[in-house]
């Protein structure tokens, strides 16, 4: 087997590991947690980051009407089945050894990658945005509109007393390192053959 | 010419007293800068500074005395992070006032709302402190009560039969195999109505050696050994090349009933018993032991269902001294011996003999060698007295007035207080001499070293614990504090560092490493592990349930509310019991509960725990209740009330669960 094809192989192996380890993590630190309580996102739940962190996340946010963070989303059923399938598809285009397929692959995984952004961050808009109206504590912004408390999709951002980070997880390198492996196998796989 | 002279010379003496002070704070670990550091008031402030943030190195247990309580310091900061109450009612805390924690305070004389703690002692594994548990004796009505240090909570409570004045407790033996407890008084055994003038030859006393379950900690009195009625004062385990040794120090061998002062204190010398304990149980096994009916209470503490049984029992064994050779010898010891101490390596027995001038050190290896010879001077009830000269390992010559208690470094030094000359006097094991002393303020009892009563002693710091302190604080009414000093002690000569205020008496203490206990530390209890029997795991199962006068609210408690907050259908004359589950899994957010007009305390409930308040309402109204612990920013808010109709009324009963009623 040629050395493209393994590449391709492990590439989409890589991307499994995404139902072994969790994708994405939001982390919120204040003086009063000198742990910070975070959650896991994975392709199938939002779980602690360490034990009751979504359960303490939910008391804090309550005060200012934030809804609970869901224990089942439509998206849990769809991610599986489409990283599955991806994962299979990538194996069988490295059986079948075709550079250009590799690259198929690879920009199939970039509009599907940048979807699931898409998604994560209207879930993170609605999150922040969609208040109870009897919320204990509703605080302003500086032009009288209603604070609202979306984190921040990649990097930090300063929420009232929390600073709120979002950040990949080993699941998300691990698929980046595949979708990588999948470009290299394209461009080796073309000198293997030229 | 003048003034310039004189300015150079005030330069000169302000750039000596710098360099003087960069020396002094560059030397901030403690260790011989004895003459330079402490001369310099900021190098000492340093040394007991613990910054902001920052943590302590040690733990410092320290007895709560007539408090009943024990209390955690941090070392070297003395600062005081809580109090546990152990053998007194706490109404902070609930203890001895919710329905939980009353048979803790359950003795074979009914329920007892105080006590006298004296001694605490950490538990030992190969004679090292483990710090799995710390045990604590009362002194007035015998108990020993076994404190968990993951939870910092008490966990049991035994009572000690036979037993009056329980002083010679609570200390362990190097593997925790026994925890031990003594009587200060001489009394009937068993208990009877006799004259008190013919206590002589016929009270008698009971050493008790209580066996500790290693995994669950559960103690029970495995046999007493019946001695003569004199008073056992203080006692340490053999350690090491003694291990199966128990020493304790007796006063009032004459027997005397009353004036005890001057009638207790004719004899030259009084005796340290040495209690062979392996021996014991070899009689045990063969079957000598008898058991004899006697009552006392075991109370337990079930972390499960946070909910304590007590339960009385009704038989000891008891093995008689004067019957079974060599099960205890005595070591004539000048003076009403008060301590009673055991060096890290188990050789030398220190026998404080209060009234003498003089320390008396006695050589477990000559005790041994005195028994084969039998070098007997007489007996005592059938029990050999060993020659003075054939135990005596040496002597410490006129030390101090008033010696009461000796600890070890762990380096071959002694530290052991005096009372009366109020000072801490050190001085070397082998060779007898005095190294240094340094005062206290005023009339020191115990010292402890962390570690001091193991094979293992952490030889950095000294506590002295004082009963008087007269000027040392601002007065607060006839009434003043005692006090605790620590001393550094990692040089040749003892350094004070600190004097900090204690609650109670701070009559003994024990100390260890805070990386021993730290990790171990709880932060929740686990809501799934709850199994109390009214727990309410979640606002859905809260309710009211009436049981005819009896009415069970099943209440929950989370930032920031309850569940129900408003109750109605109470009548007066029924008997409401508020079980109370805190919801919260978050460390350190405790929710308290108090209810208007309820004969008792507040309750306290920590994460994931379930506590029960009863309330029997007198007044018709609408008597409100509220959250007690500053719990959120809402705390204020968290809040309710209950409608209390006349006795015979017909409002129905129902609550209310989010805004809604419920029946």
């Amino acid at each position: 087997m040629k050395k493209s094809n393994i590449l391709m192989i492990i590439g989409s192996l890589l991307l499994l590991s995404l139902f072994i380890f969790p994708l994405w993590n939001i982390t919120l630190e204040a003086p009063q947690y000198p742990t910070p309580i975070g959650m896991d996102i994975w392709i199938t739940k939002i779980a602690d980051h360490n034990p009751n962190d979504v359960k303490n996340i939910n008391l804090m946010n309550h005060y200012v009407g934030m809804k609970k963070i869901p224990e089942h989303m439509k998206e849990f059923d769809i991610f599986p089945w489409v990283i599955g399938a991806m994962g299979l598809l990538g194996i069988i285009f490295g059986f079948m050894g075709k550079p250009k397929l590799f690259l198929f692959w690879f920009i199939l995984m970039a509009i599907l990658g940048i979807a699931g952004m898409y998604d994560f961050y209207l879930w993170e808009y609605d999150y922040g945005h969609s208040l109870s109206p009897k919320a204990a504590i509703k605080f302003l912004n500086p032009d009288g509109t209603p604070m609202a408390y979306q984190p921040p999709l990649l990097g930090s951002k300063k929420i009232l007393n929390f600073k709120a980070t979002s950040l990949p997880m080993t699941g998300a390198y691990l698929m980046f390192l595949g979708m990588f492996a999948s470009l290299i196998a394209y461009f080796v796989g073309k000198k293997e053959n030229a | 010419m003048k003034y310039l002279f004189k300015s150079i010379s005030f330069l000169t003496l302000v750039a000596l007293t710098w360099a003087m002070t960069s020396c002094g704070g560059g030397n901030q670990g403690g260790a011989a800068n004895n003459n330079s550091g402490s001369a310099l008031g900021k190098s000492t402030a340093e040394r007991v500074f613990v910054a902001p943030g920052e943590l302590d190195e040690f733990y410092g247990f320290i007895s709560g005395g007539f408090s009943g309580q024990l209390a955690v310091y941090g070392l070297p900061s003395g600062r005081l992070f809580k109090v546990i109450p152990v053998f007194s009612q706490d109404g902070e805390k609930a203890y001895g006032y919710n329905e939980e924690t009353k048979a803790m305070l359950q003795t074979s004389h009914g329920f007892i709302p105080w006590d006298d703690s004296h001694h605490p002692d950490i538990s030992q594994t190969n004679g090292e402190l483990d710090g799995r548990w710390v045990f604590i004796n009362a002194n007035n009505t015998p108990r020993i009560a076994r404190v968990s240090l993951e939870t910092f909570e008490t966990e049991e409570i035994i009572e000690i039969p036979n037993s009056a004045g329980n002083h010679s407790s609570a200390f362990v033996t190097e593997n925790t195999e026994y925890v031990v407890a003594g009587t200060r008084f001489g009394v009937p055994i068993p208990q009877r109505d006799m004259s008190i003038e013919d206590y002589k030859g016929n009270f008698k006393a009971a050493l008790s050696f209580v066996k500790v379950d290693q995994e669950t900690g559960h103690m029970n009195i495995a046999f007493q050994v019946l001695m003569p009625g004199f008073d056992y004062d203080l006692t340490h385990p053999g350690r090491g090349k003694s291990h199966g040794w128990m020493f304790f120090s007796t006063y009032n061998t004459e027997e005397a009933n009353s004036l005890l002062e001057v009638n207790a204190s004719q004899n030259d010398k009084d005796f340290i018993a040495a209690v062979n304990w392996k021996k014991a149980e070899e009689y045990i096994a063969a079957g000598k032991g008898k058991k004899m009916p006697a009552k006392y209470a075991h109370n337990v503490y079930d972390e499960a269902t946070h909910t304590a049984t007590s339960t009385m029992e009704n038989e000891v064994l008891t093995l008689d001294a004067s019957e079974l050779p060599g099960l205890v010898y005595f070591l004539p010891t000048p003076k009403s011996p008060h301590g009673c101490d055991v060096d890290p390596t188990g050789e030398y027995i220190v026998g404080n003999g209060k009234l003498a001038a003089s320390l008396t050190v006695h050589s477990f290896t000559k005790m041994q060698q005195a028994i084969k010879d039998k070098a007997f001077d007489g007996d005592a009830y059938g029990i050999p007295i060993l020659k003075f000269e054939a135990v005596n390992a040496g002597t410490v010559v006129q030390p101090g007035l008033g010696p009461l208690h000796t600890e070890f470094d762990g380096k071959g030094n002694a530290y052991t207080t005096f009372f009366i000359s109020s000072e801490v006097v050190k001085w070397k094991l082998g060779t007898w001499e005095v190294l240094d002393r340094k005062p206290t303020y005023y009339s020191v009892g115990h010292l402890m070293i962390p570690g001091g009563n193991s094979r293992k002693p952490f030889g950095k710091y000294l506590v002295a614990m004082n009963k008087i302190t007269k000027d040392r604080y601002l007065p607060t009414g006839p009434e003043v504090c005692q006090s605790a000093q620590l001393y550094d002690i990692t040089g040749d000569k003892m350094e004070m560092l600190l004097d900090f205020p204690t609650v109670g008496e701070p009559h003994y203490a024990a100390g260890c490493p805070a990386s021993l206990l730290m990790k171990n530390s709880r932060k929740i209890f686990k809501l799934e592990d709850n199994k109390h029997p009214y727990a309410a795991k979640s606002e859905s199962e809260a309710k009211v349930v009436r049981k005819g006068k009896n009415v069970h609210i099943y209440m929950t408690m989370i930032r920031s509310h309850f569940a129900p907050d408003n109750i109605e259908g109470i009548k007066v004359g029924d008997k409401v019991f508020f079980h109370v589950t805190n919801l919260e899994q978050d460390y350190d957010v405790p929710h308290g509960i108090s209810m208007l007009g309820a004969n008792t305390s507040e309750l306290l409930i920590m994460p994931g725990q379930t506590e029960t308040l009863v309330w029997e309402p007198k007044e018709v109204g609408v008597w409100p209740f509220y959250c007690t612990d500053f719990c959120s920013a809402l705390h204020q808010e968290m809040q309710g009330y209950v409608r209390v109709s006349p006795a015979g009324s017909n409002v129905p009963l129902k609550w209310s669960l989010d805004g809604e009623w419920n029946q």
